[in-house]
């Protein structure tokens, strides 16, 4: 079977390009964040100036510091809200469940620009306005799904007659559900918990319409510095976010498999 | 499903009700309240904020069907929706195939991460990534000098072709992972089966692997054809002036122009699109389970 072993080989060949075509701009990106000049020429001379200007930038600091607070609480709020969700769709049957379920997906599908311009809209509408506690209100809404979805499958692989063990053995509703069924699908919280995390913290579409001059988060004012012209800094502060949520993404992956191997 | 739940599960909506309610007040506040805010408010004259006259009116909607421009504009936005996600088959189908056909073990399960661990990243900082890569005097230009005999000036930044390789790098990881998790369930037995009946690779791929994993590709599809409709970011970063699509026009609405009924009627009528396309796809989803 030579062809067999040539097309294997094409395969891999093929899957190597496509790792080149994925990787290949991120580390030029990052590349250039330590390179001195300016302008981006060659040849290149290795600097760390530009991580010691973003230290500097103040309004990019405050900026940093909002996108990982709103991140922790979305992660907060969100996990618990929907872990409780997911525990209320497994345990119980009732009429409509269905349409719950499925009311779990326009949040996803939707587009973001359309999310976010509604959300502005109803959101001053009703006198919240724009700012970090609307950015909050929306981040949470965008992350739920997500945790719902991947606390469901967990709960998926668990035996509910654990529950009924624990109850018949003199168990209260509280005690099953903290001492048996949250321990076995914690790593669906943890990892439902990351991707609400990822969620936020690399979230800009909504974010852009909900934020205002002073309160922003990174990304939104990484848009902006763009917009204005490209600069080594936003290189520098870029090559950070990728690092921080590829590796946040690893560490998920630890916890919950993609669906690829059982 | 129903029937492996029934076994554990109780009735009645009562008792899940406290478990339920937090989360979908939330999805309620945020999500499904400001959609139909948004439908309101696109009949509108003006905002009905401070006092400000306003009346009900369908001129948001006639804007959008007598000038040409937002019509237009839509349908530019549905032809790079199409051709992204043509170029995303075309890229990510082949490699889902290896992945799921080729390589084994822990290889396997090492670079199907490698694939998809971008997708999870920031996709601003991706898009803008390829800034470095395109501009005139950027990697690829020099790269390409440095190796061909002649002078070549590559200077993609701000033009079609850079939104399409942007959004294309966005946006493949999705349709590896959907076609790769089809793929992966075919029985392998059955492409031997094929073989040893006397059809030749191509026929299998074409009448045993492609058709079973189509619902993966419809996936995919529906996945990247949906949210690059709707891009504005991309196409401002990398397109520049020749970057105008349905979304940066709605963007406008909001941030520069600040006419917010008209943006809702065009978002609506997005969402509209969205909607038709996403129910279009929904039998071959199900089906798919």
């Amino acid at each position: 079977m030579a062809t067999t072993r040539i097309l294997e080989g094409l395969g891999r060949f093929y899957i190597a390009l496509l790792l080149g075509f994925l990787y290949l701009p991120i580390i030029i990106m990052a590349a250039m964040s330590f390179n001195a000049s300016p302008f981006y020429q060659l040849p290149f001379e290795w600097t760390t100036d530009w991580y010691a200007s973003l230290w500097q930038n103040d309004q990019l600091i405050a900026a940093t510091w909002n996108s990982i607070e709103i991140a922790v609480i979305t992660t907060l709020i969100s996990t618990v809200l929907g872990s409780m969700a997911s525990l209320a769709l497994y345990r119980y049957d009732f009429r409509g469940k269905k349409v719950l379920q499925a009311l779990l997906f326009p949040p996803i599908a939707i587009p973001w620009l359309i999310t976010g311009t509604a959300m502005l809209i109803f959101f001053f509408g009703v006198g919240i306005g724009r700012g970090l506690i609307a950015i909050l209100l929306g981040h949470v809404a965008l992350a739920l799904p997500y945790v719902i979805v991947v606390v469901s499958a967990r709960l998926q692989t668990f035996a509910p007659e654990l529950e009924e063990a624990a109850r018949s053995l003199g168990a209260n509703q509280w005690q099953v559900t903290m001492r048996v069924t949250l321990p076995w699908i914690m790593p669906g919280v943890i990892a439902g918990g990351l991707f609400a995390f990822a969620v936020s913290f690399d979230q800009f579409v909504v974010s852009y319409f909900l934020s205002t001059p002073g309160q922003t988060t990174l990304p939104v004012e990484i848009y902006a510095a763009i917009r204005k012209g490209f600069t080594p800094e936003i290189n520098a502060v870029s090559t950070i976010i990728i690092v921080v949520s590829m590796a946040l993404m690893l560490l998920t992956a630890r916890f919950f498999k993609f669906g690829g191997e059982k | 499903m129903a029937d492996q739940l029934a076994i554990g599960s109780r009735r009645g909506l009562k008792p899940a009700l406290p478990l339920l309610l937090p989360a979908y007040l939330w999805l309620t506040v945020a999500i499904f309240l400001p959609l139909s805010a948004m439908v309101f408010f696109s009949f509108m004259t003006d905002l009905p904020l401070a006092g400000k006259e306003w009346s009900f009116t369908l001129g948001n909607y006639a804007a959008f069907f007598s000038q040409s421009l937002y019509s237009t504009l839509l349908f530019a936005s549905l032809r790079l929706g199409l051709e992204v996600t043509l170029w995303c088959v075309v890229i990510g189908y082949p490699a889902a195939y290896v992945l799921a056909k080729v390589l084994k073990g822990r290889s396997r399960e090492a670079i199907f991460l490698l694939v998809i661990l971008p997708f999870w990243s920031n996709g601003l900082v991706r898009i803008f990534s390829w800034a470095m890569v395109l501009r005139e005097g950027g990697i690829l230009d020099t790269a390409l000098n440095a190796v061909l005999p002649f002078k070549i000036n590559i200077d993609l930044m701000y033009s079609y072709p850079a939104v399409i390789i942007g959004l294309v790098h966005s946006y493949v990881p999705y349709m590896v992972l959907t076609c790769y998790l089809t793929l992966q369930a075919i029985d392998n037995s059955l492409i031997e089966a094929g073989r040893s009946l006397g059809a030749s690779r191509l026929q299998v791929l074409w009448r045993v692997i492609i058709p079973l994993s189509m619902p993966g590709l419809i996936a995919g599809a529906a996945l990247i054809f949906v949210p690059v409709v709707g891009s504005f970011m991309e196409p401002r970063i990398l397109g520049g002036r020749t970057g105008t699509f349905y979304g940066t026009v709605i963007e406008d609405q909001f941030v520069a122009v600040f006419n917010w009924p008209l943006g809702a009627a065009l978002s609506f009528i997005l969402l509209a699109v969205v909607l038709i396309i996403l129910a279009l796809a929904a039998p071959v989803l199900r089906r798919a389970g």
